[in-house]
């Protein structure tokens, strides 16, 4: 009975093994703060801002210019750029999943959505417009007075309410089932071999999951992984925001959720494909002063870097269908 | 034979304040201090000790008490002491979210 009991168990995959509370499968939503929980009302209003371009100076840039639904929710180049159409010298970063990461930005300078959803708008080198400015303009447009009143009752339109409503949209920008989740649910044919075993690697040989770790595959952490600087100023990341040796060129573990749709990638932009990032990873990293601890040479087959290409293009769902608000007057 | 009994006296008072001083311990597993809070004394010493199967980095940047214990692995502990008193709080530079506080008294 036990030898059935066990043949039923690999029968099953490694995932019909599992109970609900696989690692792996992503929660169904973002854990919300206690002062923004979600809302209909506070959605459909951080969607409006969210895809307006009355949000920046020039009334020309919106969050979705740069988070981009059509491109992964980013915009498909190796750094975005700004107002002024300024070449800006980080990634835009994917918001798939955004609710369940913090700290936020590169740098982890945001310390939740509610307030990292100004920052950009607020940078001179970004979107440019100053947060006075900005309630002054949306105060001017009845339908925005209305959503808000709506969305926030007697809070009016302030840096805080526009924050919170940008917040309560993005928490609602989530992956989608890909074929992985669907191999870890138990279909055994959702994945190419390839893929399963770019799994075994990911978690094993190649080190992957001490960083990528989760469903979201991102421990939230800061790591120098010694990428070649692409700028003539080295950019400390981490360090700006905590003088600890360790974070000098240090950045945030991004999720792995679309990586099919994000390219190109890294902190810089500048790997265009999934095979060089993982090349990166087999040669230990380029850079190799104050390289994290974590980063050792691979040694990996060319079938093995083949395999764990799969394995993170089996990452990639179908992307959340989203429709372009219609923008308040 | 006075500097005889100076020394004696010396030498019991350094090993009187050496026995009151403690060692703690706070592991760190799942990414987690397994202590969010400790009390100890001026002069104890905390050990933390790596419990994941991963680099950690403690650090403090408090006024009280600053310190880089530097990044370490699974298996290995690094120390502090603490020779003032007042609130201390420690963090780990990799994983931003394990956050504790150390309160030290006199």
């Amino acid at each position: 009975l036990a030898a059935l009991a066990g043949a039923v168990l690999l029968a099953m995959t490694p995932a019909a093994a599992r109970d609900a509370g696989d690692p792996y499968l992503r929660p169904a939503k973002a854990p919300e703060p206690a002062h923004n929980r979600s809302t209909p009302e506070r959605v459909v209003l951080g969607k409006a801002l969210f895809f307006d371009p009355r949000l920046s100076g020039s009334d020309w840039i919106s969050c979705a210019s740069c988070h981009n639904p059509a491109l992964g929710w980013s915009d498909g180049l190796p750094t975005g750029i700004g107002d002024g159409m300024k070449r800006l010298k980080r990634h835009t970063p994917t918001i798939v999943n955004i609710g369940f990461a913090t700290p936020l930005m590169w740098d982890g300078r945001a310390p939740n959505l509610e307030e990292q959803a100004l920052g950009p708008i607020a940078a001179g080198e970004e979107m440019n417009q100053d947060i006075p400015g900005l309630i002054k303009k949306l105060s001017r447009l009845e339908g925005y007075v209305s959503m808000f009143e709506k969305a926030y009752p007697g809070e009016g339109i302030t840096e805080k309410s526009i924050g919170k409503a940008l917040a309560a949209y993005q928490r609602t920008v989530l992956s989608t089932e890909s074929p992985f989740d669907r191999w870890r649910k138990g279909d055994a044919r959702a994945v190419s071999d390839s893929a399963k075993r770019g799994f075994d690697l990911f978690t094993g040989k190649a080190n992957c999951v001490k960083c990528h770790e989760g469903f979201n595959f991102s421990d939230n952490g800061f790591h120098n992984i010694g990428l070649k600087p692409t700028g003539p100023e080295p950019d400390m990341g981490r360090f700006g925001q905590r003088k600890v040796a360790i974070m000098r060129g240090a950045f945030k573990t991004p999720t792995l959720r679309d990586i099919a749709l994000t390219a190109p990638y890294m902190h810089n932009g500048m790997y265009a494909t999934l095979e060089e990032v993982v090349e990166h990873y087999d040669r230990g990293g380029d850079v190799q002063d104050n390289l994290s601890p974590e980063m050792k040479p691979l040694d990996l087959t060319a079938q093995e870097k083949a395999d764990l290409v799969a394995f993170m293009k089996s990452l990639t769902g179908r992307p959340m269908q989203v429709v372009v608000p219609q923008l308040p007057n | 034979m006075r500097r005889t009994v100076i020394l004696t006296m010396l030498s019991i008072s350094v090993t009187a304040a050496v026995a009151a001083a403690s060692e703690h311990v706070v592991g760190q597993k799942n990414k987690a201090f397994t202590a969010k809070s400790l009390r100890v004394k001026v002069g104890d010493t905390v050990s933390f000790r790596n419990d994941d199967p991963f680099f950690h980095n403690i650090f403090s940047l408090s006024e009280v008490k600053s310190f880089d214990l530097g990044s370490f692995p699974q298996g290995q502990s690094r120390s502090a002491t603490f020779d003032k008193p007042g609130v201390i709080e420690v963090e780990c530079a990799i994983h931003p979210e394990m956050k504790m506080t150390i309160r030290v008294e006199k």
